[in-house]
């Protein structure tokens, strides 16, 4: 099936291909019959062994022969010689076999059955093992057979990383070798073996990459192994608090009529959300693990919701309601302080089972306002005009805005000092052209930014983008992906001061003054930096190049989002719209939705494709079923959003079947494409 | 930044009827060495070619009886499936067959509660996956596993959720998986895993950007894309790591149009069929994959395929979206 020439065959080699068939067939068919009348006799076993020096790969001939084992060990357990020329038996049939075709999966199971089976000769094994790998270093059927046999005989795991190191000595580019390596280094590091402490043994291991990546720039094994050092430096175990909303310090208003609660709710209880956002997923946030002292009412009985699929109970992002009351007439403005613990009581957990341990609080003032109540009014958002600019020395600004990273505690010195010499071993590169120097670099500086936010200064944005601009020239295969490395370094400028972020930001004057990011026209293609952004309540991302809103469901006060004019191509692309309860408006006209028939975000989203809860509501069982499984996406995505306000004008999906269809799965809606709809 | 629309006049076509005619051919073409030692995964050969047939719309031209009365013959009476008559049962196959009486929309002729339940049961301790009764442990088995379960609906006969654990434990420093823990990532391996946290809902255990780049960096220059690094480019890759890479939504970080062009050059222009890579013998395994793969590239008149249940939307759409 690989690497065979086609060519076309002669009458004679057809013929002798034919001839050995049918032989093959006879052999087979007599196999069988042994088989299935379980005869077990030495001739019926040489018969399997034939078949099998034909075809390794009849795996209903290694049953076959196991069956036999056990048939004649049941007669002869007592004597242990016998049982072990049965079982070398075994082993010669599987060594011949292997040396026919090594990539055999029978072959190499039966042989691990056999040694299962307690036969003494287990040293033998490493020596063939050493054979098959000097001839083959890559064969992973090996490498796992190895695996297994050190296990088995308790072979160390420093004598497993020599061999891993003279095997890396013998071809640089061994991936397996690479591989292997990082999986004992791993369990050494996790278990802080003697030797084996991360500040010391990574900057060694960047020693030893270096060769791999420098000698040839086409040679990938390198590549990937210092990027997993990469993560190991910049990385810590430990789950860290990272964001929140509100800030640490901060003042918030809130109003009956604002847009900062959730105005949907009649009952006089409204509520706003309390946002953690960690730099991992984490699980085991609750009201247990999150400590709240504040006179707001309701809050023992706290629920703590991760932002993500439904199936998943961890996550980056956590969300709390916390419930005042709008109603009571006060004609003085109220103020609540709120003062939130983290990881006081143990129970933080990250997805990799390290606990959140450097407790951590933040206090927030909120202040409720006795405002007039006007009925919202059902006007149309036109992302035109009603923008008026913040100045960038504005208290209210600052008093929103805190780009603080949260953590501080955590000795990064060794880290740090890690980077600093990449940095300066890569800028020095004799081929300045090089994608993996290029992209190493530019991997590195974004590193270091994340080391040290506080410190701007030393972070070159223009360099990284720069560097990312450059490869999209040079590797024009993977334009894409630098592309969307670009997306994420312009994020992470912008975000990176008061000032930068401050000329993207407007108040808007036709909704209580709404807080509004607008990066319209940025040539963005993802979306990041999202936690520095938890207090946008409208988001203006049109002409860009995105095809997915995936990180906006930690943007839990959006309540206007503008996609217009991007890349989206289905409904499940939005599929993170979903936890945001307070998005009202919604554009996402002029996208690519209903023009392709592969759905890349098909497994991203909540549907039973991916065996999510699926139960139709009112709405759904109402509605012609034919309809929902030909729009089962709009119809998931759409049915979980409040919205007041929908365009979807400029996409294929978009036409008369569809437009009706709409209003039935959002009942709340008033606006769509533009046109009042009845009520 | 177009990359599907400008190089397709240059480049050849896919010749659809030929492959077609090869596939119906190789069915009755028995007598050759190279086809009888494939008979005993005659069931995964099955599903290669009424699939590939499925997405060039010639499924009709199959005796739909002739293919269900010989696939019955394969099962067991453990309610496993054999890759043929007399051979042994195994999850391999067992899936295969599911997938193909998914095609015919015949799923009602089977003995649902016996077939999941010889599937469930071959679940460990550990969450994984043996293949049969012989116990070899994989996490192809794992997706096997989880795939025909939940074609046929009964996920609820396993424990998901161990199941999931397992294969998070296959997790690599590449962002890739392997068959055990501590194995080396490979892209037929990622698409197993890939696809069995697909189906589970559990793709939020993906480091999406991590393997995203460690897979698109599978293409090489010829635009063929290889299994693992250092490797040569295959066709069968086109699926592997195509769908694998659709799944997290990071199929753009390859460019298509080289890939289309790689998978055309590797057809058999003369007697059909699709080889590993150019001018090597075709065969039905790579044949399905290079039509599969082309189906992911949205390739015109290729009908579009479901990159986790690795069959046509519009039979998975038929099965999962409707009650
Ligand atoms: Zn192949």
């Amino acid at each position: 099936m690989h690497g065979r020439p086609r060519k076309v065959y002669k009458p004679e080699e057809e013929a002798a291909s034919a001839a050995k068939a049918v032989k093959f067939r006879s052999l087979q068919s007599q196999f069988l019959s042994n088989h299935h009348n379980k005869i077990y006799t030495k001739e019926a076993i040489d018969l399997s062994t034939k078949l099998l020096e034909i075809n390794p790969e009849a795996y209903t001939a290694w049953n076959y022969r196991k069956l036999a084992v056990e048939d004649t060990l049941s007669r002869q357990e007592s004597d242990p010689d016998l049982v072990k020329s049965v079982l070398d038996e075994e082993l010669k049939v599987v060594e011949s076999s292997l040396k026919q075709n090594v990539k055999s999966y029978g072959a190499w199971h039966h042989r691990k059955w056999v040694l299962s089976k307690g036969h003494s000769s287990v040293g033998n094994e490493l020596r063939l093992l050493n054979e098959f790998q000097t001839l083959d270093s890559r064969n992973f059927h090996a490498w796992n057979y190895r695996r297994f046999v050190v296990e088995l005989t308790n072979r160390s795991k420093h004598d497993e990383l020599k061999y891993t190191e003279f095997m890396i000595g013998n071809n640089i580019s061994n991936y397996s070798a690479w591989h292997n390596r990082s999986v004992l280094l791993s369990s050494l590091l996790e278990r802080k073996a003697d030797g084996f402490m991360p500040s010391q043994k990574i900057p060694e291991e960047y020693e030893l990459v270096h060769n791999a990546i420098f000698t040839d720039e086409d040679v990938q094994s390198g590549w990937f192994y210092h990027l997993w050092l990469l993560d190991q430096t910049v990385n810590v175990e430990t789950p860290l608090l990272i964001s929140s909303w509100p800030p640490h310090g901060s003042r918030i208003n809130l109003s009956r009529a604002g847009c900062l609660n959730d105005s949907s709710s009649s009952s006089k209880l409204t509520t706003f959300p309390l946002i953690l956002y960690f730099d991992q997923a984490v699980g085991g946030v609750s009201s247990s693990t999150v400590a709240i002292d504040s006179e707001l009412k309701g809050i023992e009985d706290l629920v703590w919701e991760p932002v993500s699929n439904k199936n998943s109970q961890v996550s980056c992002v956590w969300v709390a309601r916390l419930k005042y009351m709008s109603s009571e007439p006060c004609f003085f403005p109220k103020e609540y302080k709120v003062k939130v613990r983290i990881g006081n009581s143990p129970g933080i957990v990250s997805s990799r089972g390290f606990n959140f341990s450097v407790p951590y609080e933040f206090v927030f003032t909120a202040r409720v306002e006795d405002t007039v109540q006007e009925e919202p009014r059902e006007v149309i958002v036109s992302w035109t005009d009603g923008f008026d600019i913040w100045d960038a020395q504005s208290e209210d600004l600052k008093n929103l805005v805190n780009l603080d990273q949260l953590n501080g505690q955590m000795d990064f010195k060794w880290r740090q000092e890690a980077i600093a010499e990449e940095i300066d071993l890569f800028r020095t590169l004799p081929d300045s052209n090089s994608k993996i120097g290029k992209l190493t670099i530019a991997r590195l500086l974004m590193a270091k930014a994340t080391m040290s936010e506080n410190d701007v200064k030393g972070v070159h944005y223009e360099e990284i983008l720069k560097l990312y601009n450059d490869l999209m020239a040079l590797d024009s295969t993977h334009y894409h992906y630098y592309k969307d490395e670009h997306s994420v370094a312009l994020l992470r400028k912008v975000t990176s001061s008061t000032e930068s972020l401050s000329r993207h930001l407007f108040r808007y004057s036709d909704m209580n003054n709404s807080v509004c990011l607008r990066l319209n026209n940025s040539s963005l293609s993802r979306i990041a930096s999202v936690e520095k952004l938890l207090f946008v309540q409208m988001l203006d991302l049109s002409h860009n190049e995105l095809h997915s809103t995936e990180g906006l469901e930690a943007m839990q006060l959006l309540s206007c989002l503008n996609l217009s004019h991007n890349r989206i191509r289905s409904f499940s692309a939005l599929d993170s719209l979903r936890h945001l309860k307070q998005l009202r408006v919604l554009d996402v006209s002029h996208n690519h939705i209903g023009e392709h028939s592969v759905d890349t975000t098909r497994y991203l989203c909540s549907s039973p494709l991916s065996n999510s809860e699926w139960s139709q509501d009112e709405v759904g069982r109402r509605m012609t079923p034919s309809l929902v499984t030909k729009y089962w996406d709009a119809y998931f995505v759409l049915r979980d959003l409040n919205l007041k306000q929908l365009d979807i004008a400029g996409n294929v999906v978009a036409g008369e079947e569809f437009s009706s269809f709409v209003p039935q799965v959002v009942p709340t809606l008033v606006w769509l494409n533009g046109h009042k709809l009845r009520s | 930044m177009s990359s599907s629309s400008s190089s397709s006049s240059q480049m050849g076509e896919l010749v659809a009827d030929k492959h077609v005619r090869y596939i119906l051919m190789s069915e009755k073409k028995k007598e050759s060495f190279e086809s009888v030692v494939m008979d005993h995964l005659r069931m995964n050969g099955a599903y290669w070619g009424l699939t590939t047939l499925d997405l060039l719309d010639k499924l009709p031209s199959v005796s739909v009886d002739e293919v269900v009365s010989w696939l019955l013959t394969c099962q067991h009476e453990s309610g496993g499936f054999a890759g043929n008559t007399g051979h042994d049962p195994h999850v391999l196959y067992t899936l295969s067959a599911v997938q193909i009486l998914a095609l015919f929309d015949k799923l009602d002729i089977l003995d649902v509660a016996k077939v999941s339940s010889y599937i469930a049961g071959l679940q460990n301790e550990d969450g994984s996956f043996s293949g049969d009764m012989w116990g070899e442990v994989d996490t192809r088995f794992s997706y096997i596993a989880i795939c025909s379960l939940s074609i046929l609906k009964c996920l609820d006969k396993i424990n998901v959720e161990k199941a999931v654990d397992y294969i998070v434990s296959c997790k690599n420093l590449d962002g890739g998986f392997g068959c055990t823990p501590g194995a080396e990532s490979h892209a037929g391996q990622i698409f197993c895993c890939v696809g069995a946290l697909a189906i589970t809902g559990s793709l939020h255990h993906v480091d999406k950007d991590l393997l995203g780049w460690w897979l698109c960096e599978r293409q090489v220059k010829s635009g063929g894309l290889n299994g693992r690094p250092e490797k040569l480019p295959d066709v069968c890759y086109s699926w592997w790591v195509l769908s694998s890479l659709i799944m997290i939504d990071r199929v753009h970080w390859i460019n298509k149009a080289k890939l289309v062009k790689f998978i055309l050059d590797c057809q058999d222009l003369e007697n059909g069929g699709i080889s590993d890579r150019p001018d090597d013998a075709v065969d039905i395994f790579h044949t399905y994959f290079g039509v599969a793969g082309l189906s992911l590239l949205e390739y015109p008149g290729v009908k579009a395929i479901d990159p986790a249940y690795a069959l046509p939307v519009d039979v998975i759409n038929r099965i999962l979206l409707t009650k």
